[in-house]
């Protein structure tokens, strides 16, 4: 640092120079302050988004470093939420990204006291397995007291679809629909 | 709603629970709206509002009943709006007998079976009219997409004067004419002086140059009777013209990021997407019949061929031919209540074997904690897919009946697979929010290691048992073995392509996708997997991402996400201009005739057919929307008019009434039937109910109870409770207590109380506030607990769940609990450990009487 710089840098000079007299602004930046960049600035992409919590729907911009998510912003162009979030959709970071977000597929056995470790694709084969006995073993196809058309299972019920995307609701009603099963329902009931 | 002049927020904590879309409540009062938060809490909403009123938990229909009382006692009504487009009118037929005559029930009431026939609430020469959003089949007990088809033809007979006695206008007058503003003070507990400034800043705030609008969320939805809150809203919407113009309008503010999504393309029982029914038992047996059923011959309902064959063609593409009815009979058929309670109950009974729970976590965001839990442990199986280890996934060794012995591990025979989520981060889709909004979110990252999108889950999972039934020659295998699941997929996981689901929800017809429900065809020859959503890939473009910034934009922002129906951002906006199409002021225009080009114009797309012009008469024999007349803007009723009485739609009366939530310290002072007449009752061990007012035993449960939201934790804890900051702003469970209760129950601030109900009871950190204050009803005063619900023992904020003192008490519409009006007792100091609960929960019972089945 040159003398010139040295003298320029001296606080009181900044505190005059800035408009800032009693050095509660600008002046009292240091050097180190002075350098740092957020997280932002580095991100490889900024990808637009959608806040997960409520149903107001603001936008969000997800900042991604390395294939990391490393910060969740509002997005200031959203015509619903100009940019801002609130406490949950700020802590949007920490929901993707928080230690306690488990990884791995867990199984409990008939009975069993304790968690047990299950590959995936072995976790995806046997509750295939158990959709198709339930509704073997519980297929109704008339109510014949009645003589009446059924065509269904009662055998099974899923609950589920308020967090999800529509896409993923698509695909639920129709497969679960095309099975015949109609115990389906979600958050908008309750 | 910026546009809004006045802004009536109840049952609903909008600053706290929505606080972005707030902002725009505060653009309004900044432009100098007067704000009204009727709430039993003073909340930040209250302290952002002109005027607070704290009510009574549960007696909102009296004070909105006041309000419509004032309105028609006063003449206050938009006369031209109600007379051209309400059926204020139409005349009744003559058996129709209100609450007024039969003391709370209405004509048509069977008490056996606690059901109503609406045969005697219709139109007066007509069998049924079709409501927009629902036909309720009394055999389900549950709203359908729609009306049956037996709507006479012709159309009914009005007084355009509104004198005759018969017309819906001056049964109005009748039935609401004793809810008076002494009769609110009597129920709610508001002072008359209080419940006039309410009325007349609406009415002051509505008419041709101003306008109000209202605004709710579950405070009005979780009751007995909630379908009934937002019926009064409405009919209050209609009387002041409040309804499709700026400003106006009843916003629904909803608490997840796309349950508005899952109710239009809906993983619910009873219909099937875009609101169609699914197809009743002892109801039509094939195509013909369906559409004979349910189409409307007036309005967009008459469209029904269209809507349904293009999603069969849609599902089972191919296979689908108009031989053999494109496939309908692959549809399986409905006979009774499967809604979520119901097959609750049926899990507890051991009758399912099998259940998925995917995002939701019903241990703690369900009534009854402890009845879940039951249901559970009765399973073959469950599969549960979330981003932590919720409640739901741990019951079999971490629940309240562990700890009291109720339940053992090792007797527990359920099999569970807890499967790892993606997060919205982690793949591509589409929310719809609270204002029918489609917005897309992208893929970030790719998941870690085990973890999934839904939409890879169900994709797989279909196209595995689609494997593994391959060689099945079983007639019931042939709807999954001809079922379309051919989506592509990408990536190293082989995700699916959300676009190629959006593009099928959308439709497709002979020269690609389509550009809305209005190019559906019924012939086969186009394919919609939910009507409402067609055009949401209209130009094979992903119309749900478009992002042009807002501030290049008009207000309404049309080139933001994509709203349904067609793009439009608000609904039955007709109604924003005179019969004659001309805005009713130059302040609240909105979508006007066009002369010179022969349109509909104006900041939105028009929710009318767009050349009909407003003279428009139907001819002899027109059908679907041609049938309605030009000034009619409700396309969806088969009249044309928003309904202030309606005939068909709800299954528990025409109108709405006060009745006292199923479990109050208070009797009806309106009526000799005390609560809703058909709510439904499951009383079972484990889900007895606190005696009502003025019963035997009622004196042990003093209290009224209700539940909320709090800003830094979103429902049953799943996205909140995990999270290290969100914990450290709301680090325990709660309860909040007047000054008043806190001294007569000797509860000190901050330290312990306990909750009881004949369900459970709880323990909670009290916190004493004047924000809860105690009100006079009926000449006593009446304290209110306030219990926020999202606490669960798991987490880093564990704490006891409040919904486990909620009993299942349904509202018979759409099969919702009440959980937001009951009675309780309160104590101070912690609840009792281990098998001690149950005693001290026995001994409440004993002390109300609470031992045989009944109600």
């Amino acid at each position: 640092m040159s003398a010139a710089d040295r003298i320029a840098s001296w606080p009181v000079l900044r505190q005059l120079r800035n408009g800032d007299p009693l050095g509660l602004g600008p002046a009292a930046q240091s050097p180190r302050s002075a350098s740092l960049v957020p997280r932002t600035e580095s991100a490889d992409k900024v990808v637009d988004s959608i806040c997960p919590y409520c149903a107001v729907g603001c936008g969000q911009k997800v900042y991604v470093t390395d294939g990391r998510v490393t910060q969740i912003e509002g997005d200031p162009d959203s015509p619903i939420s100009r940019g801002r979030l609130c406490p949950k959709g700020s802590a949007s970071l920490s929901l993707v990204t928080n230690p306690g977000r488990e990884q791995k597929v867990k199984y409990r056995r008939p009975y069993g006291t304790e968690w047990e470790e299950l590959s995936l694709v072995e976790a995806m084969d046997r509750i295939a397995d158990r959709v198709i006995a339930t509704r073997a073993a519980t297929w109704q196809e008339r109510d014949h007291a009645e003589d009446l058309t059924l065509k269904r299972t009662l055998g099974f019920a899923s609950l589920g679809g308020a967090t999800l995307d529509n896409e993923e609701n698509y695909l639920m009603k129709k497969l679960y629909t095309a099975l015949g099963a109609v115990q389906v329902e979600n958050q908008a009931r309750i | 709603m910026q546009n809004a002049d006045c802004i009536l927020i109840q049952g609903s904590n909008m600053a706290e629970c929505h606080p972005v879309g707030f902002q725009w409540v505060m653009e309004a009062k900044a432009r100098g709206a007067t704000v009204i938060h009727v709430d039993p809490r003073f909340t930040r909403t209250s302290a952002l509002a002109d005027v607070h009123v704290p009510i009574r938990a549960g007696s909102d229909i009296a004070f909105l009943g006041g309000i419509v009382n004032h309105i028609l006692a006063n003449g206050r009504e938009f006369r031209e709006y109600v007379a051209a487009y309400t059926n204020a009118s139409t005349l009744v037929g003559d058996d129709f007998a209100d609450t007024e005559d039969l003391d709370g029930v209405f004509s048509g009431f069977d008490p056996d079976t606690r059901t109503y026939d609406p045969a005697t609430w219709q139109y007066a020469g007509m069998a049924a009219a079709t409501a927009a959003a629902g036909h309720r089949e009394q055999a389900m007990g549950e709203a359908h997409g729609h009306g049956s088809k037996h709507q006479g033809a012709g159309r009914p007979d009005t007084d355009p004067s509104l004198q005759d006695p018969r017309c819906v206008f001056q049964i109005l007058k009748r039935h609401f004419s004793r809810y008076t503003p002494e009769m609110v003070e009597e129920i709610c507990g508001v002072p008359p002086e209080l419940f006039t400034r309410v009325a007349e800043a609406l009415c002051a705030n509505s008419g041709r140059e101003r306008t109000s609008a209202f605004v709710y969320s579950v405070g009005w939805t979780q009751h007995t009777v909630g379908v009934q809150y937002i019926r009064t809203a409405s009919i209050i919407q209609l009387l002041l013209g409040n309804i499709g113009r700026p400003g106006g309008g009843i916003l629904a503010l909803r608490g997840h990021a796309s349950i508005q999504g899952s109710t239009d393309i809906p993983t619910l029982f009873n219909i099937l997407p875009g609101y169609l029914p699914m197809v009743p038992a002892r109801g039509p047996t094939d195509l013909a019949g369906y559409i004979d059923a349910y189409n409307a011959p007036a309005g967009f309902w008459g469209h029904m061929d269209s809507y349904l064959v293009s999603m069969l063609k849609a599902w089972w593409g191919d296979a689908a031919t108009a031989d053999n009815d494109y496939c309908f009979d692959y549809l399986p058929r409905i006979d009774a209540d499967h809604s979520h309670y119901r097959s609750t109950l049926d899990m507890a009974d051991g009758n399912v074997k099998g259940f998925f729970v995917v995002g939701e976590n019903p241990v703690v965001g369900s009534a009854n904690g402890r009845l879940q839990c039951q249901a559970l442990a009765n399973l073959d199986w469950l599969v549960v897919r979330d981003l932590v280890e919720i409640e739901t996934a741990a019951f079999w060794y971490d629940s309240p009946e562990i700890d009291s012995g109720e339940a053992r591990t090792a007797d527990i025979g359920t099999e569970v697979f807890f499967l790892p989520a993606a997060a919205h981060t982690e793949k591509d889709g589409s929310f719809t929010n609270t204002q029918r909004l489609l917005q897309w979110h992208h893929a970030a990252v790719e998941p870690p290691d085990d973890c999934r999108s839904d939409l890879w889950f169900y994709f797989h999972l279909g196209r595995i048992i689609k494997d593994k039934l391959a060689a099945s020659t079983e007639a019931r295998d042939r709807p999954v073995l001809d079922l379309t699941w051919d989506y592509p997929t990408h990536g190293p996981l082989a995700e699916p392509d959300a676009e190629a689901v959006l593009r099928e929800i959308s439709g497709w017809g002979p020269d690609g996708a389509v550009d809305g429900y209005t190019d559906l065809r019924a012939d086969g020859s186009t394919a919609c997997g939910c009507w409402i959503y067609s055009g949401s890939y209209a130009g094979e473009t992903n119309q749900a991402a478009r992002r042009r910034p807002g501030s290049e934009q008009s207000w309404v922002a049309p080139e933001w996400g994509w709203a349904w129906p067609a793009n439009r951002r608000m609904l039955y906006n007709r109604a924003s201009a005179d019969p004659e199409g001309r805005p009713w002021s130059t302040r609240k225009a909105y979508v006007w005739w066009d002369e010179d080009s022969g349109r509909w114009s104006g900041e939105d797309v028009a929710d009318f057919a767009a050349t009909m012009r407003p003279d428009y008469r139907p001819p002899e024999g027109a059908s679907a929307e041609d049938a309605l007349r030009g000034d009619e803007p409700f396309v969806m009723q088969t009249d044309g008019r928003g309904w202030l009485f309606a005939p068909t739609g709800l299954v528990d009366g025409p109108l709405p009434a006060h009745y006292e939530p199923h479990e109050s310290p208070f009797t009806n002072s309106l009526y000799g039937q005390e609560s809703n007449p058909a709510r439904l009752v499951y009383s079972r061990r484990g889900n007895r109910s606190n005696p009502g007012g003025g019963r035997p035993g009622a004196d042990a449960f003093p209290y009224v109870i209700s539940t909320y939201r709090l800003t830094e934790h979103h429902t049953a804890g799943g996205m909140s409770r995990f999270l290290a900051y969100l914990c450290e702003l709301q680090p325990a469970m709660f309860c909040e207590v007047s000054p008043e209760l806190a001294a007569e129950r000797g509860l000190v601030n901050g330290g312990w109380a306990t909750v009881v109900t004949a369900r459970s009871a709880i323990e909670a950190r009290v916190l004493v506030t004047r924000r809860m204050p105690a009100l006079r009803v009926q000449g006593r005063i009446v304290h209110q607990v306030g219990l926020p619900y999202h606490w669960g023992r798991r987490g880093l904020s564990p704490g006891d769940s409040a919904n486990d003192l909620a009993g299942v008490v349904l509202d018979p519409n759409v099969h919702i609990q009440e959980s937001k009006a009951a009675s309780c007792d309160i104590r101070p100091g912690r609840r009792p450990q281990g098998p001690d609960l149950t005693r001290l929960v026995d001994e409440y019972l004993g002390r109300a009487g609470i031992t045989g089945e009944g109600p």
